[in-house]
C-alpha cells in the first residue's frame, strides 16, 4: 500500500477516477457496458456475476432509463445480494450519467466501496442508448460495447464510437442469426475493419459457453488493474 | 475574481448532476399541472418565489461565509418533505465533488469532510461561489436560476415542449429572477446580525406533497 502525496485533491474523498481510495488502497476495476435496447447488457452483466462471483468480490451499478428495472431484473435473478446492487436515476438521458456528468456514478460506486467493499470489480451498465454512447474515462477503465445480430449486422460497418472505440466488442444472441439473415461473417469483417487490433467476441447467452470469453477478458483486464 | 467564472458555474452543463431532477415538473406534468409553456411559466414563478427565494437567500449566505453546518441545519428546517432533503443532499455531494475538482480550496475540502454524504445543495453552491472567487449576489442568481432553468428543461424532455417556448419562459422569468437574487442578498447579509433565523422560509406544500409521492411512484425519468 502506498500514498500518493503528489495528487492535486487531497481531500476526504477522490474526486474522479483516482485509482486509489481515500485511505491509499487501491480501488476495484470498474468495467462499463453499454450499447443500444435490447442488446443483452443486463443479461451478460447478469451471466458476469453468476460466472464471477464465487472468484472476486464485486457489485454492479446500473443506469435506468425509467428509473429502476434493470436493477431489478438483476435483483430478480439473485445474481448477486441486493446490498451489491445499485441503480441510478438518469433523468431519461442514461448517455449523460455515463459520460457528460457522472456524479451520480462515482457516489455509487464509492459508496458500494464503502459500504460493501472491499471489492475487487465494479460493473457499470448503461440502460440502453445510441451508437455515440460511451462512458468517461474518469468513471470506467473499460468498456464493453454490446450489440446483437438481430439489430442489424450493418451496425459493425456503420460503426460509432462504441463499436469502434469500445475496449471489448460482444456480438450477442448469435444463435439468432439465421432466423434473421444475419451474416457473422460479415459482422466479423466488419468489425476487424473498425476495430484493427481491439477485440471482439461472438456469443449465446443460451448456449453453454455463455459468458466465458467476457468473463475471461474481464479476468485478463483484473490481473492487469492488480499488478 | 473573474466573471468568466459566473459562466462555467451556470453553465447547464456543468457536470453536477442537475440533469437527472426535474425540480417537480415530472409530477407537476402528471397532475395536468404543466401542460404547455403557460403553466410552465406560472409554475416556476411559484417555485421562484418559494423554494428558490429559500435556496437562492442560503446560497448568498454561504458566499458570504456563514457557517456552512448552521445553514445546513437552516436548509434542513425549510425543507418539510423528507425526498426533497434527500435529493438537496445528493445534489450537494455531486455538486461539491464537481466544485472542489473545478476550484480546489480547502474551505470545500474541509465542508466535504463535515458532510461525507452531502451537505443541502444550496448551501455547497454558496461555497462553490467562494472557490471561484465570485460574489453573494452571484451565489444568489446561480441559485434562483437553477432553480426555474430545471423545471424548464426537463419540461421539454417530458412534454415535447418547443425548446424555443422553454427558453422564451426563462427570458419572461428574468425581471422575476433580479427580485429574488436582491431579496435574498438582503437575507443573507441580515444573517451577518441576526443569525440565520433571518432567513426566508417561505415554502410551497403543492412541491412538498408532490415530492413525497413522486419518489414512491415505481418508474419515473427524473429522481425529483
Amino acid at each position: 500500500m502506498h500514498l500518493d502525496h503528489s495528487h492535486s485533491h487531497d481531500g476526504p474523498s477522490a474526486v474522479s477516477a483516482d485509482a486509489h481510495r481515500p485511505d491509499g488502497a487501491r480501488r476495484a476495476l470498474r468495467i462499463g457496458l453499454g450499447g443500444p435496447v435490447g442488446s443483452g447488457k443486463t443479461a451478460t452483466v447478469a451471466a458476469l456475476c453468476k460466472a464471477l462471483r464465487d472468484e472476486l468480490s464485486l457489485a454492479v451499478v446500473t443506469n435506468d432509463i425509467y428509473t429502476r428495472e434493470d436493477a431489478e431484473f438483476l435483483l430478480r435473478e439473485a445474481v448477486l445480494p441486493p446490498e451489491r446492487i445499485t441503480a441510478v436515476e438518469t433523468g431519461a438521458c442514461p448517455h449523460t450519467a455515463i459520460r457528460d456528468d457522472i456524479s451520480a456514478n462515482l457516489e455509487a460506486v464509492e459508496d458500494l466501496e464503502d459500504e460493501v467493499g472491499p471489492l475487487d470489480l465494479i460493473l457499470v451498465e448503461s440502460g440502453g442508448d445510441n451508437l455515440t454512447a460511451t462512458f468517461s474515462k474518469g468513471l470506467v477503465d473499460a468498456q464493453v460495447f454490446v450489440i446483437d445480430v438481430a439489430g442489424g449486422d450493418d451496425i459493425p460497418r456503420k460503426g460509432g464510437p462504441g463499436v469502434t472505440t469500445a475496449d471489448l466488442l460482444v456480438v450477442n444472441k448469435t444463435d439468432l442469426a439465421p432466423y434473421v439473415g444475419s451474416d457473422l461473417g460479415r459482422m466479423a469483417a466488419d468489425a476487424k475493419a473498425q476495430r484493427a487490433e481491439l477485440p471482439v467476441v461472438f456469443q449465446s447467452l443460451r448456449t453453454e459457453a455463455g459468458v466465458t470469453d467476457v468473463a475471461e477478458w474481464v479476468r485478463e483486464r483484473l490481473a492487469a488493474w492488480t499488478v | 475574481m473573474s466573471r468568466a467564472a459566473l459562466l462555467v458555474l451556470a453553465d447547464g452543463r456543468f457536470p453536477a448532476g442537475g440533469h437527472a431532477h426535474s425540480g417537480g415538473a415530472e409530477a407537476a406534468v402528471k397532475a395536468g399541472r404543466i401542460t404547455g409553456a403557460a403553466s410552465l411559466e406560472e409554475f416556476c414563478r411559484g417555485r421562484l418565489h418559494t423554494a428558490g427565494l429559500v435556496s437562492a437567500s442560503l446560497a448568498a449566505a454561504g458566499a458570504l461565509g456563514v457557517d456552512p453546518v448552521a445553514l445546513d441545519a437552516a436548509a434542513d428546517a425549510r425543507t418539510p418533505s423528507p425526498a426533497l432533503r434527500v435529493a438537496a443532499r445528493r445534489l450537494g455531494r455531486q455538486l461539491m465533488r464537481a466544485a472542489r475538482a473545478t476550484w480546489p480550496s480547502a474551505e470545500l475540502d474541509a465542508v466535504a469532510r463535515e458532510f461525507p454524504k452531502g451537505a443541502h445543495q444550496p448551501v455547497v453552491l454558496g461555497l462553490a461561489v467562494r472557490a471561484a472567487g465570485l460574489g453573494t449576489d452571484d451565489a444568489a442568481y446561480c441559485s434562483a436560476y437553477e432553480c426555474v432553468s430545471a423545471p424548464a428543461t426537463a419540461t421539454v424532455r417530458l412534454l415535447s415542449l418547443d425548446p424555443f417556448d422553454a427558453t422564451g419562459v426563462l427570458a419572461r422569468l428574468a425581471p422575476s429572477l433580479d427580485l429574488v437574487a436582491r431579496q435574498a442578498v438582503d437575507a443573507a447579509r441580515s444573517v451577518l446580525d441576526h443569525g440565520v433565523d433571518a432567513l426566508p422560509a417561505a415554502s410551497a406544500p403543492l412541491l412538498e406533497i408532490s415530492a413525497e409521492a413522486h419518489a414512491a411512484w415505481p418508474v419515473r425519468l427524473f429522481a425529483s
